[in-house]
Protein backbone atom coordinates (compact mmCIF):
# COMPACT_ATOMS: atom_id res chain seq x y z
CA UNK A 1 0.00 0.00 0.00
CA UNK A 2 1.34 3.60 -1.04
CA UNK A 3 0.82 6.38 0.95
CA UNK A 4 0.29 9.94 -0.14
CA UNK A 5 3.78 11.40 0.70
CA UNK A 6 2.43 14.09 3.23
CA UNK A 7 1.92 11.02 5.28
CA UNK A 8 4.62 9.48 5.26
CA UNK A 9 6.07 12.01 8.17
CA UNK A 10 3.88 11.38 10.12
CA UNK A 11 3.56 7.14 10.06
CA UNK A 12 7.51 8.04 10.67
CA UNK A 13 6.67 9.81 13.68
CA UNK A 14 3.99 7.02 14.76
CA UNK A 15 6.65 4.54 14.46
CA UNK A 16 9.20 6.49 16.45
CA UNK A 17 6.52 7.10 19.50
CA UNK A 18 5.38 3.55 18.93
CA UNK A 19 9.55 2.25 19.21
CA UNK A 20 9.68 4.33 22.24
CA UNK A 21 6.48 3.31 24.21
CA UNK A 22 7.76 -0.55 23.55
CA UNK A 23 11.12 0.28 25.24
CA UNK A 24 9.97 1.87 27.90
CA UNK A 25 7.33 -1.33 28.55
CA UNK A 26 10.10 -3.47 28.60
CA UNK A 27 12.78 -1.51 30.93
CA UNK A 28 10.38 0.19 33.04
CA UNK A 29 13.54 1.99 34.85
CA UNK A 30 12.70 5.86 35.63
CA UNK A 31 14.49 7.15 33.01
CA UNK A 32 11.98 8.89 30.52
CA UNK A 33 8.32 8.87 30.78
CA UNK A 34 6.75 7.06 27.77
CA UNK A 35 4.49 8.89 25.32
CA UNK A 36 1.48 7.44 26.87
CA UNK A 37 2.60 8.98 30.42
CA UNK A 38 3.50 12.56 28.35
CA UNK A 39 -0.06 12.46 26.44
CA UNK A 40 -1.95 11.63 29.78
CA UNK A 41 0.25 14.53 31.26
CA UNK A 42 -0.80 17.03 28.43
CA UNK A 43 -4.72 15.95 29.15
CA UNK A 44 -3.99 16.43 32.95
CA UNK A 45 -2.83 19.58 31.93
CA UNK A 46 -5.34 21.15 29.84
CA UNK A 47 -8.01 20.01 32.26
CA UNK A 48 -6.34 22.35 35.22
CA UNK A 49 -6.51 25.18 32.69
CA UNK A 50 -2.93 25.67 33.21
CA UNK A 51 -1.95 24.70 29.61
CA UNK A 52 -2.88 27.45 27.87
CA UNK A 53 -2.31 30.01 30.82
CA UNK A 54 1.14 28.88 30.31
CA UNK A 55 1.28 29.24 27.06
CA UNK A 56 -0.22 32.40 26.30
CA UNK A 57 1.90 33.89 29.58
CA UNK A 58 5.36 32.60 27.18
CA UNK A 59 3.92 34.30 24.04
CA UNK A 60 2.99 37.39 25.77
CA UNK A 61 6.67 37.96 27.10
CA UNK A 62 8.08 36.73 23.47
CA UNK A 63 5.94 39.25 21.30
CA UNK A 64 7.35 42.25 23.83
CA UNK A 65 10.76 40.59 23.87
CA UNK A 66 10.68 40.02 20.18
CA UNK A 67 8.98 43.57 18.97
CA UNK A 68 11.09 45.54 21.39
CA UNK A 69 14.43 44.06 19.83
CA UNK A 70 12.84 44.09 15.91
CA UNK A 71 11.69 47.65 16.33
CA UNK A 72 15.12 48.99 17.64
CA UNK A 73 17.70 46.72 16.12
CA UNK A 74 16.04 47.20 12.74
CA UNK A 75 16.38 50.72 12.47
CA UNK A 76 19.26 50.97 13.98
CA UNK A 77 20.72 48.37 11.93
CA UNK A 78 19.57 50.19 8.61
CA UNK A 79 20.92 53.03 9.53
CA UNK A 80 24.30 51.37 10.64
CA UNK A 81 24.80 49.33 7.87
CA UNK A 82 23.97 52.80 5.27
CA UNK A 83 26.64 55.38 7.47
CA UNK A 84 30.27 53.19 7.23
CA UNK A 85 31.28 55.29 9.73
CA UNK A 86 28.75 54.05 12.28
CA UNK A 87 29.75 50.71 11.70
CA UNK A 88 32.82 51.30 11.86
CA UNK A 89 32.05 52.87 15.45
CA UNK A 90 29.83 49.84 16.66
CA UNK A 91 31.27 46.81 14.55
CA UNK A 92 33.36 45.40 17.25
CA UNK A 93 31.14 46.43 19.91
CA UNK A 94 28.39 44.23 18.68
CA UNK A 95 30.54 41.53 17.82
CA UNK A 96 31.63 41.84 21.95
CA UNK A 97 28.14 41.60 22.67
CA UNK A 98 26.70 38.98 20.51
CA UNK A 99 28.27 36.18 21.55
CA UNK A 100 27.38 36.65 25.65
CA UNK A 101 24.78 33.93 26.11
CA UNK A 102 21.23 35.47 27.06
CA UNK A 103 21.82 33.55 30.16
CA UNK A 104 24.27 35.32 31.02
CA UNK A 105 22.49 38.31 31.59
CA UNK A 106 19.87 37.34 34.26
CA UNK A 107 21.44 38.77 37.24
CA UNK A 108 21.73 41.94 35.62
CA UNK A 109 18.31 41.48 34.43
CA UNK A 110 17.13 40.29 38.01
CA UNK A 111 19.21 43.11 39.52
CA UNK A 112 17.28 45.99 37.00
CA UNK A 113 13.94 44.31 36.71
CA UNK A 114 13.75 42.40 39.52
CA UNK A 115 11.79 39.63 39.27
CA UNK A 116 9.16 39.23 37.15
CA UNK A 117 7.88 39.57 33.41
CA UNK A 118 10.31 42.41 32.66
CA UNK A 119 13.31 40.64 33.82
CA UNK A 120 11.94 37.86 31.29
CA UNK A 121 11.36 40.14 28.51
CA UNK A 122 14.54 42.16 28.85
CA UNK A 123 16.29 38.89 28.55
CA UNK A 124 14.74 37.86 24.99
CA UNK A 125 15.40 41.81 23.95
CA UNK A 126 18.76 41.22 24.58
CA UNK A 127 18.76 37.61 22.74
CA UNK A 128 17.39 39.06 20.05
CA UNK A 129 18.24 42.38 19.11
CA UNK A 130 22.04 41.55 18.70
CA UNK A 131 21.24 38.92 16.01
CA UNK A 132 18.23 41.77 14.45
CA UNK A 133 20.87 44.63 14.20
CA UNK A 134 23.81 42.46 12.59
CA UNK A 135 21.40 41.00 10.42
CA UNK A 136 20.14 44.49 9.33
CA UNK A 137 23.40 46.20 9.04
CA UNK A 138 24.23 43.08 6.61
CA UNK A 139 21.25 43.44 4.55
CA UNK A 140 22.04 47.16 3.53
CA UNK A 141 25.70 46.17 2.93
CA UNK A 142 24.44 43.59 0.64
CA UNK A 143 22.30 45.97 -1.41
CA UNK A 144 23.45 45.61 -4.70
CA UNK A 145 24.94 48.72 -6.08
CA UNK A 146 23.21 48.69 -9.41
CA UNK A 147 19.75 49.43 -7.43
CA UNK A 148 21.31 52.04 -5.55
CA UNK A 149 22.76 53.56 -8.45
CA UNK A 150 19.79 53.36 -10.49
CA UNK A 151 17.76 54.77 -7.76
CA UNK A 152 19.74 57.69 -7.87
CA UNK A 153 20.02 58.23 -11.77
CA UNK A 154 16.28 58.54 -11.13
CA UNK A 155 16.00 61.54 -9.02
CA UNK A 156 14.85 60.23 -5.99
CA UNK A 157 14.86 62.40 -2.29
CA UNK A 158 16.24 60.67 0.17
CA UNK A 159 12.83 59.93 1.86
CA UNK A 160 11.69 58.41 -1.68
CA UNK A 161 14.79 55.97 -1.60
CA UNK A 162 14.17 54.73 1.49
CA UNK A 163 10.50 53.93 0.67
CA UNK A 164 11.06 52.96 -2.92
CA UNK A 165 14.90 51.30 -2.85
CA UNK A 166 16.76 50.44 0.35
CA UNK A 167 13.15 48.96 2.31
CA UNK A 168 12.04 46.86 -0.38
CA UNK A 169 15.97 45.95 -1.46
CA UNK A 170 16.95 44.64 2.23
CA UNK A 171 12.77 43.20 2.84
CA UNK A 172 13.81 39.60 2.46
CA UNK A 173 16.86 39.28 4.03
CA UNK A 174 15.22 40.98 7.12
CA UNK A 175 12.09 38.38 7.23
CA UNK A 176 15.17 35.52 6.98
CA UNK A 177 16.41 37.68 9.99
CA UNK A 178 13.05 38.27 11.98
CA UNK A 179 12.56 34.01 11.23
CA UNK A 180 16.04 33.15 13.15
CA UNK A 181 15.33 35.83 15.91
CA UNK A 182 12.17 34.67 16.74
CA UNK A 183 13.37 31.22 17.19
CA UNK A 184 16.36 32.62 19.42
CA UNK A 185 13.26 34.28 21.42
CA UNK A 186 11.62 31.15 21.68
CA UNK A 187 14.60 29.91 23.32
CA UNK A 188 15.52 32.40 25.85
CA UNK A 189 12.11 32.53 27.26
CA UNK A 190 12.08 29.24 28.69
CA UNK A 191 15.45 29.68 30.14
CA UNK A 192 14.18 32.98 31.56
CA UNK A 193 10.82 31.79 33.08
CA UNK A 194 12.96 29.07 35.10
CA UNK A 195 14.52 31.68 37.23
CA UNK A 196 12.51 34.93 37.36
CA UNK A 197 8.74 34.16 36.83
CA UNK A 198 6.01 32.34 37.40
CA UNK A 199 4.35 31.37 34.60
CA UNK A 200 5.08 30.07 31.27
CA UNK A 201 6.24 26.79 30.08
CA UNK A 202 9.83 27.19 31.02
CA UNK A 203 8.34 27.67 34.68
CA UNK A 204 5.79 24.71 33.65
CA UNK A 205 9.19 22.72 33.44
CA UNK A 206 11.14 23.56 36.67
CA UNK A 207 7.99 23.09 38.70
CA UNK A 208 6.93 19.96 37.43
CA UNK A 209 10.41 18.87 38.71
CA UNK A 210 10.30 20.62 41.95
CA UNK A 211 6.78 19.79 42.84
CA UNK A 212 6.83 16.18 42.68
CA UNK A 213 9.33 14.73 40.02
CA UNK A 214 6.74 14.63 37.70
CA UNK A 215 8.43 14.03 34.45
CA UNK A 216 5.88 13.08 32.71
CA UNK A 217 5.07 16.97 32.77
CA UNK A 218 8.33 18.24 32.22
CA UNK A 219 8.40 15.94 28.69
CA UNK A 220 4.34 17.53 27.99
CA UNK A 221 6.29 21.03 28.25
CA UNK A 222 9.20 20.19 26.06
CA UNK A 223 6.67 18.51 23.34
CA UNK A 224 4.08 21.61 23.81
CA UNK A 225 7.05 24.07 22.86
CA UNK A 226 8.87 22.50 20.42
CA UNK A 227 5.15 22.31 18.73
CA UNK A 228 4.70 25.71 19.52
CA UNK A 229 8.42 26.97 18.41
CA UNK A 230 7.63 25.20 14.72
CA UNK A 231 4.51 27.01 14.08
CA UNK A 232 6.28 30.35 14.55
CA UNK A 233 8.43 29.39 12.81
CA UNK A 234 6.00 27.92 10.09
CA UNK A 235 4.10 31.39 10.39
CA UNK A 236 7.06 33.50 9.68
CA UNK A 237 7.91 31.16 6.71
CA UNK A 238 4.62 31.59 5.53
CA UNK A 239 5.71 35.51 5.64
CA UNK A 240 8.41 35.11 3.13
CA UNK A 241 6.19 33.32 0.81
CA UNK A 242 4.24 36.90 0.01
CA UNK A 243 5.20 37.65 -3.68
CA UNK A 244 6.84 41.20 -3.42
CA UNK A 245 8.72 39.94 -0.80
CA UNK A 246 10.28 36.67 -1.78
CA UNK A 247 11.93 38.60 -5.19
CA UNK A 248 15.13 37.74 -3.51
CA UNK A 249 15.59 34.02 -4.12
CA UNK A 250 13.88 33.64 -7.54
CA UNK A 251 16.10 36.14 -8.94
CA UNK A 252 19.94 35.05 -7.88
CA UNK B 1 19.80 67.32 -39.81
CA UNK B 2 19.85 63.68 -41.30
CA UNK B 3 21.29 61.20 -39.43
CA UNK B 4 24.33 60.69 -42.11
CA UNK B 5 24.90 64.51 -41.61
CA UNK B 6 24.69 64.08 -37.95
CA UNK B 7 27.77 61.17 -38.34
CA UNK B 8 29.64 63.51 -40.87
CA UNK B 9 29.41 66.46 -38.54
CA UNK B 10 29.77 65.29 -35.29
CA UNK B 11 30.98 68.28 -33.70
CA UNK B 12 28.41 70.31 -35.46
CA UNK B 13 25.86 72.61 -33.81
CA UNK B 14 23.78 70.33 -32.24
CA UNK B 15 26.38 69.05 -29.72
CA UNK B 16 25.15 67.51 -27.14
CA UNK B 17 28.22 66.39 -24.49
CA UNK B 18 31.58 67.07 -24.73
CA UNK B 19 34.54 65.21 -22.88
CA UNK B 20 37.41 67.35 -21.88
CA UNK B 21 40.90 65.84 -20.96
CA UNK B 22 39.11 63.70 -18.75
CA UNK B 23 41.33 61.01 -16.59
CA UNK B 24 40.48 59.03 -13.70
CA UNK B 25 42.43 57.52 -10.95
CA UNK B 26 41.47 55.34 -8.58
CA UNK B 27 43.33 55.04 -4.98
CA UNK B 28 45.68 56.82 -3.61
CA UNK B 29 49.40 57.73 -3.77
CA UNK B 30 51.71 54.82 -4.18
CA UNK B 31 48.16 52.49 -4.57
CA UNK B 32 46.87 54.64 -7.50
CA UNK B 33 45.21 53.15 -10.74
CA UNK B 34 45.06 55.05 -13.76
CA UNK B 35 42.22 54.43 -15.36
CA UNK B 36 41.32 57.13 -18.05
CA UNK B 37 43.77 59.41 -19.56
CA UNK B 38 42.90 62.93 -21.51
CA UNK B 39 39.72 61.27 -23.20
CA UNK B 40 38.47 64.16 -25.20
CA UNK B 41 35.23 63.63 -27.03
CA UNK B 42 32.43 65.36 -28.56
CA UNK B 43 29.03 63.88 -29.02
CA UNK B 44 26.12 65.61 -30.92
CA UNK B 45 22.61 65.73 -30.42
CA UNK B 46 20.40 62.28 -31.41
CA UNK B 47 24.34 60.59 -32.18
CA UNK B 48 25.01 56.83 -31.22
CA UNK B 49 28.00 56.32 -30.07
CA UNK B 50 29.87 52.92 -29.29
CA UNK B 51 32.74 53.05 -27.15
CA UNK B 52 34.62 49.69 -27.59
CA UNK B 53 38.09 48.59 -25.77
CA UNK B 54 39.66 45.78 -24.50
CA UNK B 55 37.84 44.09 -21.31
CA UNK B 56 38.74 45.42 -17.91
CA UNK B 57 39.91 48.87 -20.09
CA UNK B 58 37.88 51.54 -18.41
CA UNK B 59 34.74 51.70 -20.89
CA UNK B 60 32.23 50.99 -18.23
CA UNK B 61 34.35 53.54 -15.74
CA UNK B 62 34.54 56.01 -18.11
CA UNK B 63 30.47 55.44 -19.04
CA UNK B 64 29.89 56.00 -15.12
CA UNK B 65 31.82 59.31 -15.31
CA UNK B 66 29.95 60.50 -18.19
CA UNK B 67 26.52 59.70 -16.13
CA UNK B 68 27.82 61.55 -12.87
CA UNK B 69 28.02 58.46 -10.22
CA UNK B 70 31.96 58.70 -10.14
CA UNK B 71 33.79 62.18 -10.05
CA UNK B 72 36.67 62.87 -12.70
CA UNK B 73 40.25 63.04 -11.03
CA UNK B 74 40.75 65.42 -14.19
CA UNK B 75 38.87 67.19 -16.76
CA UNK B 76 35.22 67.61 -17.33
CA UNK B 77 32.10 66.18 -18.56
CA UNK B 78 29.67 68.71 -20.44
CA UNK B 79 26.36 68.60 -21.18
CA UNK B 80 24.53 71.16 -22.90
CA UNK B 81 27.20 73.56 -21.57
CA UNK B 82 26.39 72.50 -17.92
CA UNK B 83 29.18 70.35 -15.86
CA UNK B 84 28.09 67.08 -14.60
CA UNK B 85 28.22 66.85 -11.26
CA UNK B 86 26.01 64.12 -10.39
CA UNK B 87 23.77 61.62 -12.06
CA UNK B 88 20.56 63.09 -13.03
CA UNK B 89 17.13 61.50 -14.59
CA UNK B 90 17.69 63.33 -17.74
CA UNK B 91 20.60 61.06 -17.97
CA UNK B 92 19.97 57.46 -17.48
CA UNK B 93 22.27 54.67 -17.53
CA UNK B 94 21.28 50.75 -18.06
CA UNK B 95 23.26 48.05 -16.36
CA UNK B 96 24.52 45.03 -18.13
CA UNK B 97 22.09 42.55 -16.16
CA UNK B 98 20.19 43.25 -12.77
CA UNK B 99 19.60 46.73 -13.50
CA UNK B 100 15.57 46.27 -13.22
CA UNK B 101 13.92 46.50 -9.41
CA UNK B 102 12.77 42.27 -8.62
CA UNK B 103 10.01 43.46 -6.27
CA UNK B 104 8.39 45.69 -8.83
CA UNK B 105 6.60 44.55 -11.95
CA UNK B 106 6.99 45.41 -15.27
CA UNK B 107 4.55 48.05 -14.98
CA UNK B 108 6.33 49.17 -11.61
CA UNK B 109 9.43 48.94 -13.15
CA UNK B 110 8.49 51.40 -16.23
CA UNK B 111 6.60 53.64 -14.25
CA UNK B 112 9.93 53.66 -11.30
CA UNK B 113 10.78 57.42 -12.31
CA UNK B 114 7.40 58.91 -12.73
CA UNK B 115 6.11 59.48 -9.26
CA UNK B 116 6.11 63.28 -10.39
CA UNK B 117 3.52 62.43 -13.14
CA UNK B 118 -0.49 62.37 -12.57
CA UNK B 119 -2.25 59.10 -12.46
CA UNK B 120 -3.51 58.99 -16.17
CA UNK B 121 -0.25 60.41 -17.24
CA UNK B 122 1.57 57.81 -15.65
CA UNK B 123 -0.93 55.38 -17.00
CA UNK B 124 -0.06 56.24 -20.38
CA UNK B 125 3.41 57.03 -20.84
CA UNK B 126 3.90 53.26 -19.09
CA UNK B 127 1.71 52.00 -21.45
CA UNK B 128 3.35 53.53 -24.24
CA UNK B 129 6.63 52.33 -23.40
CA UNK B 130 5.21 48.46 -22.86
CA UNK B 131 4.69 48.85 -26.35
CA UNK B 132 7.61 50.18 -27.41
CA UNK B 133 9.91 47.79 -26.20
CA UNK B 134 7.23 45.05 -26.98
CA UNK B 135 6.08 43.80 -22.93
CA UNK B 136 2.24 43.54 -23.98
CA UNK B 137 0.63 41.31 -22.08
CA UNK B 138 3.69 41.18 -19.23
CA UNK B 139 2.78 44.37 -17.79
CA UNK B 140 1.43 42.67 -14.30
CA UNK B 141 4.69 39.95 -14.60
CA UNK B 142 7.63 40.56 -11.63
CA UNK B 143 11.41 40.22 -13.65
CA UNK B 144 11.88 36.99 -12.17
CA UNK B 145 9.36 35.51 -14.56
CA UNK B 146 11.03 37.41 -17.79
CA UNK B 147 13.62 35.84 -19.97
CA UNK B 148 17.11 37.69 -19.86
CA UNK B 149 16.19 39.31 -23.06
CA UNK B 150 13.05 40.64 -21.87
CA UNK B 151 14.83 42.72 -19.06
CA UNK B 152 17.00 44.12 -20.41
CA UNK B 153 14.00 45.61 -22.74
CA UNK B 154 12.12 46.45 -19.57
CA UNK B 155 15.57 48.55 -18.41
CA UNK B 156 15.51 50.23 -21.73
CA UNK B 157 11.63 50.91 -21.21
CA UNK B 158 12.34 52.46 -17.83
CA UNK B 159 15.12 54.78 -18.86
CA UNK B 160 12.87 55.95 -21.79
CA UNK B 161 9.95 56.86 -19.86
CA UNK B 162 11.43 59.44 -18.00
CA UNK B 163 12.49 60.85 -21.13
CA UNK B 164 16.38 61.40 -20.57
CA UNK B 165 18.26 63.14 -23.50
CA UNK B 166 20.94 60.80 -23.58
CA UNK B 167 21.36 56.92 -22.86
CA UNK B 168 24.16 55.22 -20.99
CA UNK B 169 23.99 51.84 -22.10
CA UNK B 170 26.89 49.85 -20.44
CA UNK B 171 27.19 46.31 -22.39
CA UNK B 172 23.45 46.18 -21.92
CA UNK B 173 23.39 42.94 -24.01
CA UNK B 174 26.57 41.61 -22.74
CA UNK B 175 24.94 38.59 -20.62
CA UNK B 176 22.82 37.69 -23.73
CA UNK B 177 22.72 34.49 -25.89
CA UNK B 178 23.94 35.17 -29.26
CA UNK B 179 20.48 35.29 -31.24
CA UNK B 180 19.20 37.03 -28.37
CA UNK B 181 21.50 39.45 -28.94
CA UNK B 182 20.92 40.06 -32.41
CA UNK B 183 17.40 40.35 -31.88
CA UNK B 184 17.91 43.27 -29.07
CA UNK B 185 20.08 45.10 -31.59
CA UNK B 186 17.58 45.48 -34.03
CA UNK B 187 15.26 46.40 -31.57
CA UNK B 188 17.48 48.79 -30.20
CA UNK B 189 18.01 50.69 -33.44
CA UNK B 190 14.63 50.32 -33.82
CA UNK B 191 13.89 51.95 -30.48
CA UNK B 192 16.62 54.94 -31.12
CA UNK B 193 15.02 55.94 -34.48
CA UNK B 194 12.00 56.70 -33.31
CA UNK B 195 12.77 58.43 -30.31
CA UNK B 196 15.56 60.23 -31.04
CA UNK B 197 18.14 60.08 -28.09
CA UNK B 198 21.44 60.63 -27.99
CA UNK B 199 22.81 57.19 -27.19
CA UNK B 200 26.10 56.14 -25.65
CA UNK B 201 26.76 52.32 -25.93
CA UNK B 202 29.90 50.50 -24.30
CA UNK B 203 30.59 47.28 -26.15
CA UNK B 204 33.22 44.66 -26.73
CA UNK B 205 31.69 43.45 -29.19
CA UNK B 206 33.07 44.73 -32.49
CA UNK B 207 29.81 43.60 -34.61
CA UNK B 208 27.50 45.25 -32.49
CA UNK B 209 29.27 48.44 -32.48
CA UNK B 210 29.23 48.69 -36.50
CA UNK B 211 25.69 47.58 -36.40
CA UNK B 212 24.42 49.78 -34.25
CA UNK B 213 26.91 53.18 -34.33
CA UNK B 214 27.31 56.43 -36.18
CA UNK B 215 30.75 56.49 -34.90
CA UNK B 216 33.05 54.13 -32.83
CA UNK B 217 35.51 55.30 -30.34
CA UNK B 218 38.01 53.09 -30.08
CA UNK B 219 40.00 52.81 -26.16
CA UNK B 220 43.51 51.59 -25.51
CA UNK B 221 43.96 49.43 -22.43
CA UNK B 222 44.49 50.58 -19.10
CA UNK B 223 44.91 53.61 -18.58
CA UNK B 224 42.40 54.08 -21.70
CA UNK B 225 43.18 56.77 -24.08
CA UNK B 226 40.53 57.36 -27.53
CA UNK B 227 42.81 55.34 -29.80
CA UNK B 228 40.82 55.74 -32.55
CA UNK B 229 37.36 57.47 -33.94
CA UNK B 230 35.85 55.90 -36.61
CA UNK B 231 32.47 56.90 -38.51
CA UNK B 232 30.56 54.34 -39.78
CA UNK B 233 28.95 55.74 -42.90
CA UNK B 234 26.71 52.88 -43.98
CA UNK B 235 22.74 53.37 -44.48
CA UNK B 236 20.61 51.50 -42.74
CA UNK B 237 19.57 49.23 -42.44
CA UNK B 238 23.09 47.73 -42.67
CA UNK B 239 23.64 44.81 -44.94
CA UNK B 240 26.51 42.77 -42.55
CA UNK B 241 27.85 41.17 -45.96
CA UNK B 242 28.38 44.32 -47.62
CA UNK B 243 31.98 44.77 -48.96
CA UNK B 244 31.78 48.15 -46.63
CA UNK B 245 30.73 46.70 -43.61
CA UNK B 246 33.31 43.69 -43.89
CA UNK B 247 36.02 46.10 -44.74
CA UNK B 248 34.91 48.64 -41.05
CA UNK B 249 34.76 45.39 -39.31
CA UNK B 250 38.50 44.15 -40.39
CA UNK B 251 39.76 47.75 -40.00
CA UNK B 252 39.10 47.01 -36.00
CA UNK B 253 40.31 44.07 -35.96
CA UNK B 254 43.77 44.24 -37.92
CA UNK B 255 43.68 47.92 -36.67
CA UNK B 256 44.16 50.37 -39.67
CA UNK B 257 42.56 53.12 -39.85
CA UNK B 258 40.10 53.93 -42.45
CA UNK B 259 40.27 57.56 -42.52
CA UNK B 260 43.03 58.19 -42.75
CA UNK B 261 43.52 55.25 -45.10
CA UNK B 262 47.15 54.08 -43.36
CA UNK B 263 48.10 51.01 -42.55
CA UNK B 264 49.28 51.13 -38.86
CA UNK B 265 52.43 49.05 -38.26
CA UNK B 266 50.28 48.53 -35.00
CA UNK B 267 50.87 51.08 -32.01
CA UNK B 268 52.70 50.08 -28.84
CA UNK B 269 52.57 47.16 -27.72
CA UNK B 270 51.00 48.55 -24.96
CA UNK B 271 48.32 50.16 -26.89
CA UNK B 272 46.80 47.67 -28.63
CA UNK B 273 43.24 46.29 -28.78
CA UNK B 274 43.04 43.28 -27.07
CA UNK B 275 40.75 41.73 -29.23
CA UNK B 276 43.54 41.20 -31.77
CA UNK B 277 44.70 38.85 -28.98
CA UNK B 278 42.11 37.97 -27.83
CA UNK B 279 38.04 37.56 -29.38
CA UNK B 280 39.21 38.41 -32.78
CA UNK B 281 37.24 35.30 -34.68
CA UNK B 282 41.08 34.59 -36.11
CA UNK B 283 41.83 32.98 -32.42
CA UNK B 284 44.64 35.94 -31.92
CA UNK B 285 46.73 35.76 -35.17
CA UNK B 286 44.95 36.52 -38.76
CA UNK B 287 44.69 33.87 -41.06
CA UNK B 288 47.70 33.79 -43.74
CA UNK B 289 45.96 36.10 -45.95
CA UNK B 290 45.04 38.68 -43.97
CA UNK B 291 48.49 38.80 -42.95
CA UNK B 292 49.52 38.89 -46.41
CA UNK B 293 47.39 42.00 -46.28
CA UNK B 294 49.30 43.41 -43.58
CA UNK B 295 52.34 43.06 -44.69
Amino acid sequence: MKLPARFRPVLFIVLLLVGWQVAIDRHPAQILPGPIAVASGIVDLLRHGILFKYIVASLFRVTWGFSLAALLGIPLGLMLGWFQRGEMAFYPLIQIFRPISPLAWIPIAILWFGVGDSAAIFLIFVGCFFPMLLIAMTAVRNIPSIYINAGRNFGLSSSEFVTRVLYPAVIPQLLVGLRITLGIAWLVVVAAEMISVNSGLGFLIVDARNAGNRYDLVVAGMVIIGIIGLLLDLAMRSLENVKSFHWSSSEE
Amino acid sequence: MSLAEVAKNPAGTGQKLKLQHLGMVYGQDAESVPVLEDINLDVSDGEFVCIVGPSGCGKSTLLNVMAGFLPATAGTVTIDGEVVTGPDPRRILVFQERGVFPWLTVEGNIGFGLSKLTREERRQRIAHYVQAVRLQGFEHVYPSDLSGGMKQRLQVARALAVNPDILYLDEPFGALDFVTRVIMRGELHRIWQTERRTILFVTHDIDEAVQLADRVVVLSSRPARIQDILTIDIPHPRNISSPRYLQLRDDFFFWRNPVAGRDSSGPSSQQQPCWRYGISPFSGRPPRSFRRRLA
